[in-house]
Protein backbone atom coordinates (compact mmCIF):
# COMPACT_ATOMS: atom_id res chain seq x y z
CA UNK A 1 0.00 0.00 0.00
CA UNK A 2 1.14 3.33 -0.77
CA UNK A 3 2.41 6.09 2.00
CA UNK A 4 2.56 9.72 1.86
CA UNK A 5 4.78 11.96 3.47
CA UNK A 6 2.37 13.20 5.52
CA UNK A 7 1.57 9.55 7.30
CA UNK A 8 5.28 9.29 7.19
CA UNK A 9 5.78 12.49 9.77
CA UNK A 10 2.95 11.01 12.09
CA UNK A 11 5.21 7.67 12.54
CA UNK A 12 8.22 10.00 13.22
CA UNK A 13 6.34 12.25 15.87
CA UNK A 14 5.07 8.71 17.17
CA UNK A 15 8.62 7.20 17.22
CA UNK A 16 7.74 4.59 15.29
CA UNK A 17 9.40 5.03 11.57
CA UNK A 18 11.50 2.86 10.37
CA UNK A 19 14.57 4.09 8.29
CA UNK A 20 17.56 2.53 6.56
CA UNK A 21 20.34 4.27 4.94
CA UNK A 22 20.65 4.17 0.89
CA UNK A 23 23.56 1.30 1.82
CA UNK A 24 21.08 -1.04 4.27
CA UNK A 25 18.27 -1.04 2.32
CA UNK A 26 20.05 -2.76 -0.69
CA UNK A 27 20.47 -5.77 1.87
CA UNK A 28 17.12 -5.46 3.96
CA UNK A 29 15.13 -5.38 0.47
CA UNK A 30 17.16 -8.02 -1.30
CA UNK A 31 16.26 -10.74 2.26
CA UNK A 32 12.42 -9.58 2.44
CA UNK A 33 11.33 -8.66 -0.51
CA UNK A 34 10.57 -5.40 -2.44
CA UNK A 35 6.75 -5.84 -1.35
CA UNK A 36 7.40 -6.28 2.16
CA UNK A 37 9.97 -3.77 2.59
CA UNK A 38 8.27 -1.12 0.99
CA UNK A 39 5.67 -1.34 3.79
CA UNK A 40 7.94 -1.84 6.74
CA UNK A 41 10.75 0.98 5.74
CA UNK A 42 9.41 4.22 5.47
CA UNK A 43 12.27 6.17 5.05
CA UNK A 44 16.03 5.67 3.09
CA UNK A 45 18.68 8.20 3.55
CA UNK A 46 20.98 9.30 1.25
CA UNK A 47 23.92 11.40 1.87
CA UNK A 48 27.49 12.72 -0.19
CA UNK A 49 30.22 14.66 1.15
CA UNK A 50 32.73 16.16 -1.49
CA UNK A 51 34.24 19.15 -3.06
CA UNK A 52 31.11 21.39 -4.88
CA UNK A 53 32.55 24.73 -5.69
CA UNK A 54 29.43 26.12 -6.24
CA UNK A 55 29.48 27.18 -2.61
CA UNK A 56 28.71 30.24 -0.71
CA UNK A 57 27.06 31.98 1.67
CA UNK A 58 25.67 35.37 2.19
CA UNK A 59 26.47 37.54 5.28
CA UNK A 60 24.50 40.78 6.74
CA UNK A 61 27.26 41.72 9.37
CA UNK A 62 25.12 45.00 10.75
CA UNK A 63 25.58 48.51 9.63
CA UNK A 64 28.19 50.49 10.86
CA UNK A 65 28.17 53.77 12.50
CA UNK A 66 28.74 55.87 10.11
CA UNK A 67 27.39 53.98 7.53
CA UNK A 68 29.27 52.53 4.74
CA UNK A 69 28.11 51.21 1.77
CA UNK A 70 29.28 48.08 0.76
CA UNK A 71 27.24 47.72 -2.33
CA UNK A 72 29.34 48.94 -5.24
CA UNK A 73 32.29 49.36 -3.05
CA UNK A 74 35.08 46.21 -2.21
CA UNK A 75 35.01 44.13 0.73
CA UNK A 76 37.05 41.71 2.06
CA UNK A 77 37.45 38.51 4.67
CA UNK A 78 40.43 37.66 5.70
CA UNK A 79 41.69 39.55 2.70
CA UNK A 80 39.39 37.51 0.70
CA UNK A 81 37.59 39.57 -2.04
CA UNK A 82 33.92 39.37 -0.90
CA UNK A 83 30.53 40.07 -3.20
CA UNK A 84 29.16 43.50 -2.57
CA UNK A 85 27.29 43.76 -5.71
CA UNK A 86 24.12 44.03 -3.55
CA UNK A 87 22.73 46.07 -1.08
CA UNK A 88 24.40 48.43 1.33
CA UNK A 89 25.75 45.47 4.09
CA UNK A 90 24.93 42.10 2.30
CA UNK A 91 28.36 40.34 0.54
CA UNK A 92 28.58 37.14 -1.02
CA UNK A 93 31.75 35.10 0.01
CA UNK A 94 32.27 32.59 -3.03
CA UNK A 95 34.09 28.87 -2.52
CA UNK A 96 36.72 29.73 -4.63
CA UNK A 97 37.53 33.11 -4.14
CA UNK A 98 40.98 33.74 -3.42
CA UNK A 99 43.36 36.69 -1.85
CA UNK A 100 44.56 39.27 -4.42
CA UNK A 101 47.80 38.55 -3.70
CA UNK A 102 47.93 34.54 -3.62
CA UNK A 103 50.39 33.22 -6.35
CA UNK A 104 47.66 31.51 -8.07
CA UNK A 105 48.98 29.28 -10.51
CA UNK A 106 52.39 31.90 -11.26
CA UNK A 107 54.52 29.26 -8.60
CA UNK A 108 53.16 25.90 -10.39
CA UNK A 109 51.59 24.31 -9.39
CA UNK A 110 49.55 26.42 -6.67
CA UNK A 111 48.77 25.52 -3.31
CA UNK A 112 45.59 27.34 -3.08
CA UNK A 113 46.14 27.18 1.09
CA UNK A 114 43.53 30.12 2.18
CA UNK A 115 40.15 30.93 0.56
CA UNK A 116 36.49 31.78 0.07
CA UNK A 117 36.26 27.94 1.28
CA UNK A 118 38.14 28.25 3.91
CA UNK A 119 36.65 31.26 4.94
CA UNK A 120 33.62 29.62 5.57
CA UNK A 121 34.67 26.76 7.86
CA UNK A 122 36.64 29.48 9.58
CA UNK A 123 33.28 31.12 10.05
CA UNK A 124 31.47 28.05 11.21
CA UNK A 125 33.98 27.30 13.59
CA UNK A 126 34.01 30.68 15.33
CA UNK A 127 36.75 32.10 14.88
CA UNK A 128 36.62 36.52 14.21
CA UNK A 129 37.23 37.01 10.64
CA UNK A 130 38.96 40.52 9.87
CA UNK A 131 36.47 42.57 7.64
CA UNK A 132 37.74 44.90 5.35
CA UNK A 133 35.92 47.28 3.37
CA UNK A 134 36.16 50.52 0.85
CA UNK A 135 33.51 52.40 -0.44
CA UNK A 136 32.80 55.66 -2.41
CA UNK A 137 30.85 57.97 0.25
CA UNK A 138 27.30 58.50 -0.64
CA UNK A 139 24.59 61.83 1.42
CA UNK A 140 23.18 58.71 3.42
CA UNK A 141 26.39 55.75 3.25
CA UNK A 142 29.04 58.78 4.43
CA UNK A 143 32.06 56.09 5.35
CA UNK A 144 34.62 55.46 3.09
CA UNK A 145 36.86 52.68 4.86
CA UNK A 146 36.12 50.29 7.23
CA UNK A 147 38.62 48.06 9.48
CA UNK A 148 37.10 45.67 11.65
CA UNK A 149 37.11 41.81 13.70
CA UNK A 150 33.17 40.12 12.68
CA UNK A 151 32.21 36.98 14.36
CA UNK A 152 28.77 34.58 13.13
CA UNK A 153 27.52 34.79 16.39
CA UNK A 154 27.60 38.68 16.46
CA UNK A 155 26.27 39.22 13.08
CA UNK A 156 22.47 39.49 11.21
CA UNK A 157 22.71 36.62 9.26
CA UNK A 158 24.51 33.98 8.01
CA UNK A 159 22.86 31.88 5.08
CA UNK A 160 24.75 29.27 2.78
CA UNK A 161 23.34 29.42 -0.10
CA UNK A 162 24.95 26.69 -3.07
CA UNK A 163 24.08 27.12 -6.43
CA UNK A 164 25.36 23.76 -7.99
CA UNK A 165 26.09 20.63 -5.61
CA UNK A 166 25.58 16.79 -5.09
CA UNK A 167 25.72 16.40 -8.94
CA UNK A 168 24.18 12.85 -10.06
CA UNK A 169 27.11 10.81 -11.33
CA UNK A 170 30.19 12.59 -12.73
CA UNK A 171 33.67 11.59 -14.67
CA UNK A 172 36.87 9.20 -13.86
CA UNK A 173 39.55 11.39 -14.72
CA UNK A 174 42.75 9.93 -16.29
CA UNK A 175 45.59 11.24 -17.87
CA UNK A 176 46.83 10.13 -21.46
CA UNK A 177 49.35 12.82 -21.62
CA UNK A 178 53.40 12.23 -20.94
CA UNK A 179 52.98 14.72 -17.91
CA UNK A 180 51.55 15.03 -14.61
CA UNK A 181 48.89 17.19 -14.70
CA UNK A 182 46.78 19.17 -11.68
CA UNK A 183 43.14 18.92 -12.14
CA UNK A 184 39.78 19.69 -10.36
CA UNK A 185 39.38 15.87 -10.64
CA UNK A 186 43.13 16.03 -8.54
CA UNK A 187 46.79 15.31 -9.23
CA UNK A 188 46.71 12.84 -12.47
CA UNK A 189 49.81 10.76 -13.78
CA UNK A 190 50.90 10.55 -16.61
CA UNK A 191 50.58 7.59 -18.93
CA UNK A 192 47.48 6.62 -17.29
CA UNK A 193 49.11 6.34 -13.73
CA UNK A 194 45.98 6.98 -11.94
CA UNK A 195 42.18 7.22 -12.46
CA UNK A 196 40.21 9.90 -9.93
CA UNK A 197 36.63 9.97 -9.18
CA UNK A 198 33.78 12.04 -7.03
CA UNK A 199 30.75 10.69 -6.28
CA UNK A 200 29.44 8.63 -3.41
CA UNK A 201 27.44 6.35 -5.92
CA UNK A 202 25.11 4.09 -3.98
CA UNK A 203 24.73 6.55 -0.88
CA UNK A 204 24.40 9.53 -3.42
CA UNK A 205 20.79 11.11 -3.41
CA UNK A 206 20.08 11.87 -7.11
CA UNK A 207 21.64 8.52 -7.73
CA UNK A 208 18.90 6.94 -5.39
CA UNK A 209 15.94 9.06 -6.78
CA UNK A 210 17.37 9.07 -10.63
CA UNK A 211 13.67 10.85 -12.02
CA UNK A 212 13.71 13.36 -8.88
CA UNK A 213 10.46 11.77 -7.94
CA UNK A 214 10.43 13.09 -4.23
CA UNK A 215 13.51 15.15 -4.40
CA UNK A 216 12.28 18.51 -5.06
CA UNK A 217 12.22 22.39 -4.68
CA UNK A 218 11.51 22.37 -0.59
CA UNK A 219 13.01 19.22 0.16
CA UNK A 220 14.37 19.36 4.07
CA UNK A 221 17.89 17.90 3.65
CA UNK A 222 20.79 17.93 6.07
CA UNK A 223 23.00 20.67 4.95
CA UNK A 224 26.94 21.01 6.35
CA UNK A 225 26.08 19.96 9.99
CA UNK A 226 22.66 21.33 10.21
CA UNK A 227 18.94 21.08 8.43
CA UNK A 228 18.64 23.18 4.72
CA UNK A 229 16.70 22.89 2.08
CA UNK A 230 16.64 22.30 -1.73
CA UNK A 231 15.78 25.95 -3.15
CA UNK A 232 15.83 24.99 -7.19
CA UNK A 233 17.99 22.35 -9.48
CA UNK A 234 21.22 23.02 -9.41
CA UNK A 235 23.00 24.86 -12.23
CA UNK A 236 23.78 22.71 -15.42
CA UNK A 237 21.00 20.28 -13.87
CA UNK A 238 20.91 17.88 -17.12
CA UNK A 239 18.26 15.35 -16.66
CA UNK A 240 18.09 14.05 -20.57
CA UNK A 241 20.97 12.31 -20.72
CA UNK A 242 21.79 8.30 -21.38
CA UNK A 243 20.89 6.33 -18.51
CA UNK A 244 20.73 2.48 -17.82
CA UNK A 245 17.43 0.73 -17.16
CA UNK A 246 16.45 1.50 -14.18
CA UNK A 247 16.98 5.28 -15.17
CA UNK A 248 20.58 5.67 -13.12
CA UNK A 249 22.51 8.36 -15.48
CA UNK A 250 25.91 7.13 -17.23
CA UNK A 251 27.52 10.77 -16.83
CA UNK A 252 26.76 13.69 -15.24
CA UNK A 253 23.48 14.61 -14.98
CA UNK A 254 21.12 16.08 -12.34
CA UNK A 255 22.04 18.51 -9.42
CA UNK A 256 20.28 21.01 -6.72
CA UNK A 257 21.19 24.34 -5.37
CA UNK A 258 20.89 24.59 -1.49
CA UNK A 259 20.63 26.58 1.28
CA UNK A 260 20.08 26.67 4.66
CA UNK A 261 21.40 28.64 8.02
CA UNK A 262 25.17 28.77 8.59
CA UNK A 263 24.64 29.60 12.09
CA UNK A 264 23.45 25.95 12.65
CA UNK A 265 26.29 24.31 10.81
CA UNK A 266 29.49 22.88 11.64
CA UNK A 267 33.41 23.18 10.57
CA UNK A 268 32.77 19.26 10.52
CA UNK A 269 30.46 19.22 7.78
CA UNK A 270 31.90 22.59 6.07
CA UNK A 271 35.49 22.16 4.95
CA UNK A 272 37.81 24.87 3.05
CA UNK A 273 39.45 22.72 0.35
CA UNK A 274 42.59 22.86 -1.22
CA UNK A 275 43.46 21.49 -4.78
CA UNK A 276 46.82 21.67 -5.93
CA UNK A 277 47.45 23.77 -8.96
CA UNK A 278 43.28 24.42 -9.30
CA UNK A 279 42.06 26.31 -6.64
CA UNK A 280 40.26 26.52 -3.48
CA UNK A 281 37.00 25.01 -2.82
CA UNK A 282 34.47 24.24 -0.48
CA UNK A 283 33.61 20.37 0.87
CA UNK A 284 30.15 20.21 1.91
CA UNK A 285 27.83 17.28 3.48
CA UNK A 286 24.64 16.67 2.43
CA UNK A 287 22.25 14.46 3.46
CA UNK A 288 18.46 13.75 1.64
CA UNK A 289 15.63 11.65 3.16
CA UNK A 290 13.87 9.74 0.38
CA UNK A 291 10.41 8.77 1.43
CA UNK A 292 9.23 5.22 0.33
CA UNK A 293 5.61 6.22 -0.84
CA UNK A 294 5.72 2.96 -3.17
CA UNK A 295 7.31 -0.03 -4.68
CA UNK A 296 8.97 1.98 -7.34
CA UNK A 297 11.00 4.27 -5.24
CA UNK A 298 12.33 1.63 -3.11
CA UNK A 299 13.67 0.11 -6.20
CA UNK A 300 15.57 2.91 -7.43
CA UNK A 301 16.88 3.42 -3.62
CA UNK A 302 18.41 -0.15 -3.87
CA UNK A 303 20.72 0.73 -6.48
CA UNK A 304 24.14 -1.01 -6.06
CA UNK A 305 27.69 0.48 -6.66
CA UNK A 306 28.24 -1.90 -9.63
CA UNK A 307 24.76 -0.66 -11.48
CA UNK A 308 25.92 2.74 -11.39
CA UNK A 309 28.35 3.33 -14.37
CA UNK A 310 30.90 6.34 -14.86
CA UNK A 311 32.51 7.80 -17.88
CA UNK A 312 36.04 8.23 -17.87
CA UNK A 313 37.35 11.27 -19.78
CA UNK A 314 40.85 12.25 -20.53
CA UNK A 315 41.64 15.49 -18.77
CA UNK A 316 45.04 16.17 -20.56
CA UNK A 317 43.22 16.83 -23.96
CA UNK A 318 39.86 15.97 -24.24
CA UNK A 319 38.38 18.02 -21.06
CA UNK A 320 40.20 21.19 -21.49
CA UNK A 321 39.14 21.27 -25.03
CA UNK A 322 35.37 21.04 -24.27
CA UNK A 323 35.58 17.42 -25.85
CA UNK A 324 33.83 14.98 -23.08
CA UNK A 325 34.05 11.98 -24.63
CA UNK A 326 34.37 8.93 -22.42
CA UNK A 327 37.10 6.59 -23.44
CA UNK A 328 35.40 3.59 -21.54
CA UNK A 329 33.06 2.83 -18.28
CA UNK A 330 33.23 1.65 -15.76
CA UNK A 331 31.12 0.93 -12.54
CA UNK A 332 31.75 2.60 -8.92
CA UNK A 333 32.16 -1.18 -7.06
CA UNK A 334 34.89 -1.49 -9.48
CA UNK A 335 36.24 1.67 -8.79
CA UNK A 336 36.10 1.06 -4.61
CA UNK A 337 38.00 -1.51 -4.97
CA UNK A 338 41.14 0.34 -5.93
CA UNK A 339 42.14 -0.83 -9.51
CA UNK A 340 40.60 -0.56 -12.56
CA UNK A 341 41.37 -1.91 -16.28
CA UNK A 342 41.63 0.23 -18.95
CA UNK A 343 43.30 -0.52 -22.34
CA UNK A 344 45.12 -3.32 -20.81
CA UNK A 345 46.87 -1.61 -17.95
CA UNK A 346 45.87 -1.52 -14.05
CA UNK A 347 45.06 1.70 -12.95
CA UNK A 348 44.82 2.58 -9.30
CA UNK A 349 41.93 4.72 -8.65
CA UNK A 350 41.08 7.06 -5.58
CA UNK A 351 38.31 9.58 -4.95
CA UNK A 352 37.54 13.30 -3.93
CA UNK A 353 34.15 12.21 -2.43
CA UNK A 354 34.38 10.81 1.13
CA UNK A 355 32.08 7.47 1.56
CA UNK A 356 33.33 7.54 4.85
CA UNK A 357 32.10 10.45 5.63
CA UNK A 358 28.62 10.02 3.24
CA UNK A 359 27.89 6.93 5.35
CA UNK A 360 28.21 8.70 8.76
CA UNK A 361 26.18 11.37 7.14
CA UNK A 362 23.35 8.74 6.23
CA UNK A 363 23.43 7.88 9.57
CA UNK A 364 23.22 10.95 11.39
CA UNK A 365 19.88 11.85 9.56
CA UNK A 366 18.75 8.41 10.14
CA UNK A 367 19.63 9.86 13.98
CA UNK A 368 17.49 12.68 13.96
CA UNK A 369 14.49 11.26 12.53
CA UNK A 370 14.38 8.58 14.48
CA UNK A 371 14.57 10.95 17.07
CA UNK A 372 11.51 12.56 15.93
CA UNK A 373 13.96 15.91 15.48
CA UNK A 374 13.51 16.01 11.70
CA UNK A 375 10.15 15.80 9.95
CA UNK A 376 9.98 15.90 5.71
CA UNK A 377 8.57 18.09 3.82
CA UNK A 378 6.70 17.78 0.82
CA UNK A 379 8.30 19.53 -2.48
CA UNK A 380 6.48 22.25 -3.77
CA UNK A 381 8.01 22.01 -7.03
CA UNK A 382 9.04 19.29 -9.14
CA UNK A 383 12.96 19.09 -10.35
CA UNK A 384 12.72 19.06 -14.48
CA UNK A 385 13.19 15.16 -15.27
CA UNK A 386 13.95 13.32 -18.48
CA UNK A 387 10.76 15.21 -20.10
CA UNK A 388 11.84 18.16 -19.50
CA UNK A 389 13.51 18.68 -22.69
CA UNK A 390 16.74 19.85 -21.58
CA UNK A 391 19.70 19.95 -23.40
CA UNK A 392 23.06 21.81 -21.83
CA UNK A 393 24.38 24.55 -23.95
CA UNK A 394 28.27 25.63 -24.63
CA UNK A 395 28.81 29.05 -24.94
CA UNK A 396 28.56 30.16 -28.60
CA UNK A 397 31.29 32.63 -28.60
CA UNK A 398 30.37 35.64 -30.99
CA UNK A 399 32.91 37.93 -32.20
CA UNK A 400 32.07 41.39 -31.13
CA UNK A 401 32.62 43.24 -34.39
CA UNK A 402 33.58 46.64 -32.95
CA UNK A 403 34.61 49.54 -34.81
CA UNK A 404 36.27 51.30 -32.31
CA UNK B 1 68.46 -7.99 11.44
CA UNK B 2 67.31 -4.18 12.33
CA UNK B 3 65.98 -1.72 10.56
CA UNK B 4 65.47 2.06 10.69
CA UNK B 5 64.20 5.02 8.75
CA UNK B 6 66.24 8.27 9.94
CA UNK B 7 66.99 11.64 9.12
CA UNK B 8 70.40 12.28 9.12
CA UNK B 9 71.50 16.41 9.58
CA UNK B 10 75.21 17.33 8.28
CA UNK B 11 76.53 20.41 9.00
CA UNK B 12 78.43 22.39 6.32
CA UNK B 13 81.77 21.23 7.11
CA UNK B 14 80.72 17.70 7.23
CA UNK B 15 79.24 17.24 3.49
CA UNK B 16 81.82 16.50 1.46
CA UNK B 17 82.16 13.80 3.02
CA UNK B 18 82.15 9.99 2.27
CA UNK B 19 80.43 9.30 5.65
CA UNK B 20 77.39 6.81 3.81
CA UNK B 21 80.54 4.89 2.30
CA UNK B 22 82.10 4.27 6.08
CA UNK B 23 78.88 3.14 7.59
CA UNK B 24 78.35 0.46 4.58
CA UNK B 25 82.28 -0.41 4.62
CA UNK B 26 83.32 -0.39 8.02
CA UNK B 27 79.96 -1.22 10.14
CA UNK B 28 78.41 -4.04 7.35
CA UNK B 29 75.19 -2.03 6.90
CA UNK B 30 73.19 -1.80 4.23
CA UNK B 31 71.88 1.81 3.46
CA UNK B 32 69.25 2.71 1.15
CA UNK B 33 68.56 6.44 0.27
CA UNK B 34 65.34 7.69 0.22
CA UNK B 35 65.87 11.77 0.44
CA UNK B 36 69.24 13.76 0.11
CA UNK B 37 69.60 17.37 -0.12
CA UNK B 38 71.57 20.55 0.53
CA UNK B 39 69.81 23.42 1.54
CA UNK B 40 71.34 26.73 0.64
CA UNK B 41 72.81 27.24 4.45
CA UNK B 42 75.16 24.53 3.24
CA UNK B 43 73.58 21.83 5.88
CA UNK B 44 73.11 18.68 4.49
CA UNK B 45 69.73 16.56 4.61
CA UNK B 46 69.78 12.43 4.34
CA UNK B 47 66.97 10.37 4.33
CA UNK B 48 68.12 6.67 4.45
CA UNK B 49 67.07 3.50 5.29
CA UNK B 50 69.53 1.62 7.26
CA UNK B 51 69.61 -2.20 7.90
CA UNK B 52 71.88 -4.45 9.90
CA UNK B 53 72.76 -6.00 12.84
CA UNK B 54 71.96 -4.70 15.80
CA UNK B 55 75.62 -4.10 17.28
CA UNK B 56 76.77 -2.89 14.16
CA UNK B 57 73.50 -0.39 14.21
CA UNK B 58 74.61 1.29 17.16
CA UNK B 59 78.58 1.41 16.36
CA UNK B 60 77.24 3.24 13.60
CA UNK B 61 74.73 5.32 14.82
CA UNK B 62 77.86 6.04 17.48
CA UNK B 63 79.92 7.29 14.66
CA UNK B 64 77.63 9.65 12.49
CA UNK B 65 76.78 11.66 16.01
CA UNK B 66 80.67 11.51 16.95
CA UNK B 67 81.07 13.21 13.83
CA UNK B 68 78.27 15.57 14.39
CA UNK B 69 75.79 14.39 12.51
CA UNK B 70 72.34 14.73 13.90
CA UNK B 71 70.16 11.22 13.82
CA UNK B 72 66.62 11.17 14.36
CA UNK B 73 63.80 8.97 13.93
CA UNK B 74 62.02 9.92 10.16
CA UNK B 75 58.28 9.11 11.55
CA UNK B 76 59.13 12.05 14.09
CA UNK B 77 58.99 14.69 11.25
CA UNK B 78 55.56 13.11 9.81
CA UNK B 79 52.13 13.77 10.73
CA UNK B 80 48.99 12.40 8.99
CA UNK B 81 46.30 15.06 11.48
CA UNK B 82 43.42 12.70 11.21
CA UNK B 83 40.90 14.84 12.39
CA UNK B 84 42.04 17.33 8.96
CA UNK B 85 41.24 13.74 7.12
CA UNK B 86 38.08 13.21 5.42
CA UNK B 87 38.62 9.64 4.45
CA UNK B 88 38.23 10.38 0.22
CA UNK B 89 41.59 8.28 -0.09
CA UNK B 90 42.61 11.46 -2.42
CA UNK B 91 46.22 10.47 -1.64
CA UNK B 92 45.82 6.53 -1.84
CA UNK B 93 46.88 5.90 -5.86
CA UNK B 94 49.69 8.54 -5.19
CA UNK B 95 51.66 6.92 -2.30
CA UNK B 96 54.28 4.77 -3.41
CA UNK B 97 54.36 2.20 -0.43
CA UNK B 98 51.19 1.94 0.82
CA UNK B 99 51.87 3.80 4.19
CA UNK B 100 48.37 5.79 3.00
CA UNK B 101 45.84 2.76 3.00
CA UNK B 102 41.90 2.06 2.48
CA UNK B 103 40.34 -0.01 4.34
CA UNK B 104 37.80 -0.95 1.81
CA UNK B 105 34.63 -2.29 3.88
CA UNK B 106 34.51 0.89 5.56
CA UNK B 107 36.29 3.25 3.27
CA UNK B 108 38.67 4.76 5.87
CA UNK B 109 42.24 5.75 5.21
CA UNK B 110 45.04 4.71 8.28
CA UNK B 111 48.56 5.92 8.21
CA UNK B 112 51.06 3.31 8.58
CA UNK B 113 54.62 5.16 9.57
CA UNK B 114 57.07 3.24 9.12
CA UNK B 115 56.16 1.94 5.68
CA UNK B 116 56.54 6.03 5.17
CA UNK B 117 59.94 7.31 3.01
CA UNK B 118 58.63 10.44 3.29
CA UNK B 119 58.41 11.69 -0.47
CA UNK B 120 55.95 14.25 0.26
CA UNK B 121 53.94 13.08 -2.92
CA UNK B 122 50.78 13.18 -0.85
CA UNK B 123 51.57 16.73 0.17
CA UNK B 124 50.21 17.91 -3.10
CA UNK B 125 47.35 15.16 -3.68
CA UNK B 126 45.35 16.28 0.07
CA UNK B 127 42.92 18.72 -0.01
CA UNK B 128 42.67 19.16 3.21
CA UNK B 129 46.00 19.67 4.49
CA UNK B 130 45.94 16.24 6.28
CA UNK B 131 49.21 15.20 6.21
CA UNK B 132 52.49 17.38 7.52
CA UNK B 133 56.35 17.00 6.65
CA UNK B 134 58.25 18.79 8.63
CA UNK B 135 61.92 18.54 7.09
Amino acid sequence: MAKTIAEINEKIKKGKVVVATAEEIIGIAEKEGINRTAQKVDIVTTATFGPMCSSGAYLNPGHSNPRIKLGGGKAYLNDVPVYTGWAAVDVYIGASALPEDDPRNKIYPGEFRYGGGHIIEDLVAGKDLKLTAFSYGTDCYPRRKLETWINIKDINEAVLFNPRNATQNYNVAVNLSQKVIYTYMGVLQPHLGNAMYCSAGQLSPLLNDPYYKTIGVGTKIFLGGGTGYIAWNGTQHNPCVKRTKRGVPCVGAGSIAVIGNLKEMSPYWLKGTSITGYGVNLTVGIGVPIPILNEEILHYTMVKDKEILAPIVDYSQNYPSGKEESIGEVNYAQLKTGKIILQGKDIPTASLSSYAKAKEIAEILKKWIKKGKFLLTEPVKQLPSVDSGIKLKNLKERPLNRKF
Amino acid sequence: MEKKRVILTFPYQLIDQPITYHLIKDYNLIVNILRAKINPEEEGKLIIEISGEEKSLNEGMNYLKKLGVSVQSLIKDIKWLEEKCTHCTACISICPTNALLVERKEMKVSFDKNKCIGCGLCLLACPYKAIEISF
